[in-house]
């Protein structure tokens, strides 16, 4: 088994999962993003841990964007047997943005979703564990949107 | 036993609170532990005590300005995360860095390596009760101190790696003072092995201790010395390699289930012991082998990388460190998130803690060795 | 009489105390008593009948010379702060040695960046202490907020926004162990000036 490109990634998501599989971003993009549809990224999850050719079984990072119109969860994934790596993106619209956990596919999301959570505002439905893990459980909002004003006060304490 | 006397001495479990502040937690972290008499069946860590908003804070500063604060994210490593963010933003830009430069960062990536295995092993130590280590390493640790010192003014929180290079050059005398220090130190790894690690009471605290496989491992995320105990041969510096770490001759440290179980805390201690061994080797190799030059490319002095995401991860003393960066052609980042190894360790915690004993907590966080403001940024 | 240049002119030595200090306007007659007014000026308040200079210095002195700080330490401050307890820079020659209960410290070493969450538990740690206690606040963070004060969300601008009283501020970031030092040496300084039987406080 030989680590595989961007491009023939993408095109073996595609193969399988059809109109699930987007687009790939490459230009200016390193690794490169398989950008897919939030409903499916269990099942793709599971596809991309468990397949001989591709065995990503570790989820580097997962980190929550808000690009102002939209939100974006980004999945870094590696593979220590092949050796390639993947990034995969799923677009969330800018009210109630929800994604299905793929904390059953790899435990490392449990606490990655988390801190998404706490900090961006994404819901992972599912999710094993689904609280605030950085900021106080009675901290209002969450502070890495980009409409985010920071509070006056904090328990008398100002900030 | 009568029905009455069973009804009267029914046990139940019992919540304590470990933290934030206590001496064994390596900072403020704050455990939630049940305990069934002196067995947890439950220890849940609360996080977040040290978050500081420094992804946030990536978005408000110009590039140039988060140096210093990625000191401040994992203080005992502090080189080496200057050096990572600073690979990470010149891989999003592509920038050239000098040759001389990135040997620099390497050597000094290596020494805040040894430092930061120093006070790990020393806390472990002085959690397991044994004092003496930590006076030792923290008495080690000042040669490193003086070393970095002399090179850029600081004891603890360097600033010295710079986008396009480092902030200077090494000052005359300082390789000389390097091979005197690696003269020094390595026979004394071995002068503490004798000390602590063999001791048998230490041996019989971590040996079977809160052991992980290596397929756990990789699935919940750990990195570092914490998977390379496991089992699992995979360290950044062979695997992915960046800067000049493919010109230098060094072992990947794995552990071999030497007293216990592949996998327990012993195996991960030991990790560490021999890193630091490694590392000697690796900072004998930079002196020898450093070319001359410059040690700083240019780049402008209002830097605007061109817009594109970019995800770079190095190897920390405390596992893979990386950052996912997003540029959208301005002078800030418009998202900068870090990943850190202290955070996947924590994530794994809740799992290998239940049945442990009470006194086996504190074991276990330091052989995670974690770090708390790397763990809540 | 006329006077032999070569031998100067000198007084007669008297036996009475008060030809060497100057004697106060009204004068009791009582040895004992002319020395009570005398000190009873100089010492602290001058309440009662007890002589309390030699008493406040031996307190302050006890104080001072065992000041027992808690070990709190939640960033880079800490690891200073650690580097000052071991031995090159010795804390314990001051007789500061750290205690991980806040029962048994006399002295809080506020070493790191205080974040919301944590404010909290300062207060709480600072209210189990014992008195007498003093605060020393370690590094930008505690003073201000340090490098964190312009843009985070989530740190205290300050450890006196929180706590009742801090007596040394010690700049740095982080403060060398010397700094540490100095401080620990003002924070000895301040306590010998205390006053423990009332009267006007240093």
């Amino acid at each position: 088994m030989k680590p595989l490109t961007a491009q023939e990634i993408f095109e073996k998501l595609k193969g399988k999962f059809g109109a699930a599989v987007v687009e790939l971003q490459a230009e200016g993009f390193n690794p490169p993003f398989v950008v897919v549809a939030p409903g499916s990224i269990q099942a793709i999850g599971r596809f991309l841990k468990e397949d001989p050719e591709l065995l990503f079984g570790s989820l580097m990072c997962t980190s929550g964007v808000d690009y102002k119109d939209k939100f974006a969860v980004a999945y870094h994934l590696h593979s220590m047997k092949l050796g390639h790596k993947i990034g995969i993106k799923a677009f969330l619209p800018h009210d109630n943005p929800s994604i299905p956990t793929v904390d059953v596919v790899w435990k490392a999301a449990i606490y990655q979703e988390r801190e998404t959570y706490d900090l961006v505002g994404i819901v992972f439905e599912g999710s094993c564990d689904p609280n605030r893990i950085l900021l106080p459980d009675d901290w209002e909002g969450h502070p890495l949107r980009k409409d985010y004003k920071y509070p006056e006060q904090y328990h008398g304490i100002k900030i | 036993m009568t029905e009455q006397t069973k009804e009267a001495l029914r046990t139940d479990e019992w919540t304590i609170n470990m933290g934030p502040h206590h001496p064994a937690t390596h900072g403020v972290l704050r455990v939630e532990l049940t305990t069934d008499g002196e067995i947890v069946s439950k220890a849940r860590p609360s996080l977040g005590y040290l978050h500081r908003g420094m992804e946030k804070i990536g978005e408000r500063v110009t590039w140039g300005q988060f140096m210093p604060f990625t000191d401040r994210v994992d203080y005992l490593a502090g080189m080496n995360c200057n050096c990572t963010y600073a690979w990470a933003v010149e891989k999003l830009a592509k920038i050239e860095v000098p040759e001389r430069a990135e040997w620099i960062r390497v050597l000094v990536c290596e020494l805040n390596r040894i430092s930061s295995h120093l006070v790990g092993w020393g806390s472990f130590c002085a959690d397991m009760g044994a004092f003496t280590p930590f006076v030792y390493a923290i008495r080690e640790r000042e040669w490193v101190n003086d070393l970095f010192e002399m090179l850029c003014g600081q004891r603890l929180t360097y600033n010295y790696a710079r986008i396009g290079g480092v902030s200077h050059d090494l000052p005359p005398g300082f390789l000389g003072k390097v091979k005197e220090f690696c003269d020094y130190f390595e026979p004394l790894i071995d002068e503490y092995n004798n000390l602590i690690t063999y001791n048998k009471i230490l041996v019989h605290r971590l040996k079977h201790l809160a052991v992980i496989s290596g397929e756990d491992a990789i699935e919940w995320g750990l990195a570092g010395p914490n998977l390379r105990g496991s089992g699992v041969s995979f360290d950044v510096r062979k695997d992915d390699p960046y800067s000049v770490y493919p010109k230098l001759d060094f072992k990947v440290v794995v552990g071999h289930a030497d007293r216990g179980t592949l996998g327990d805390c012993f195996d991960r201690y030991l990790c560490r012991i021999d890193e630091m061994r490694e590392s000697v080797k690796i900072i004998r190799q930079v002196v020898a082998q450093i070319p001359d030059g410059p040690v700083r490319a240019k780049v402008p002095r209002v830097f605007k990388p061109p817009a594109g995401e970019c995800y770079f991860r190095a190897e920390n003393p405390r596992g893979e460190h990386g950052y996912f960066l997003i540029s959208d052609g301005g002078t800030n980042a418009y998202r900068m998130k870090i990943r850190t190894g202290s955070y996947m360790a924590m994530n794994i915690f809740e799992k290998v803690s239940r049945g442990l004993m009470i006194s086996d907590i504190p074991a276990l966080i330091g052989s995670f060795d974690i770090i708390l403001p790397e763990t809540d940024r | 009489m006329s006077q032999d240049p070569a031998k100067p002119k000198t007084k007669p030595i008297k036996s009475n105390i008060f030809d060497i200090v100057p004697a106060p306007k009204e004068l009791p007659k009582n040895v004992l008593q002319k020395n009570f007014e005398r000190v009873r000026g100089t010492c602290a308040g001058g309440e009662g009948f007890v002589q309390v200079g030699i008493a406040d210095l031996f307190i302050n002195w006890c104080r001072k010379s065992s000041l027992w700080y808690l070990f709190y330490a939640t960033a880079c401050c800490g690891i200073e702060l650690m580097q000052g307890g071991a031995s090159k820079y010795d804390f314990d020659r001051f007789g500061a040695v750290f205690r991980a209960t806040p029962r048994q410290a006399d002295m809080l070493l506020v070493c790191g960046t205080i974040s919301h969450k944590m404010a909290e538990r300062v207060q709480r740690l600072y209210h189990q202490m014992p008195e007498p206690k003093w605060v020393v606040a370690i590094g930008a963070c505690t003073i201000t907020g340090g490098p964190f004060y312009k843009d985070s969300y989530c740190v205290v601008k300050g450890v006196d926004l929180i706590l009742p009283k801090v007596d040394v501020y010690v700049p740095g970031c982080p403060p060398r162990p010397e700094a540490f030092i100095e401080g620990i040496m003002n924070l000895q300084k301040l306590i010998m000036q205390t006053k423990n039987f009332g009267g006007q406080k240093a």
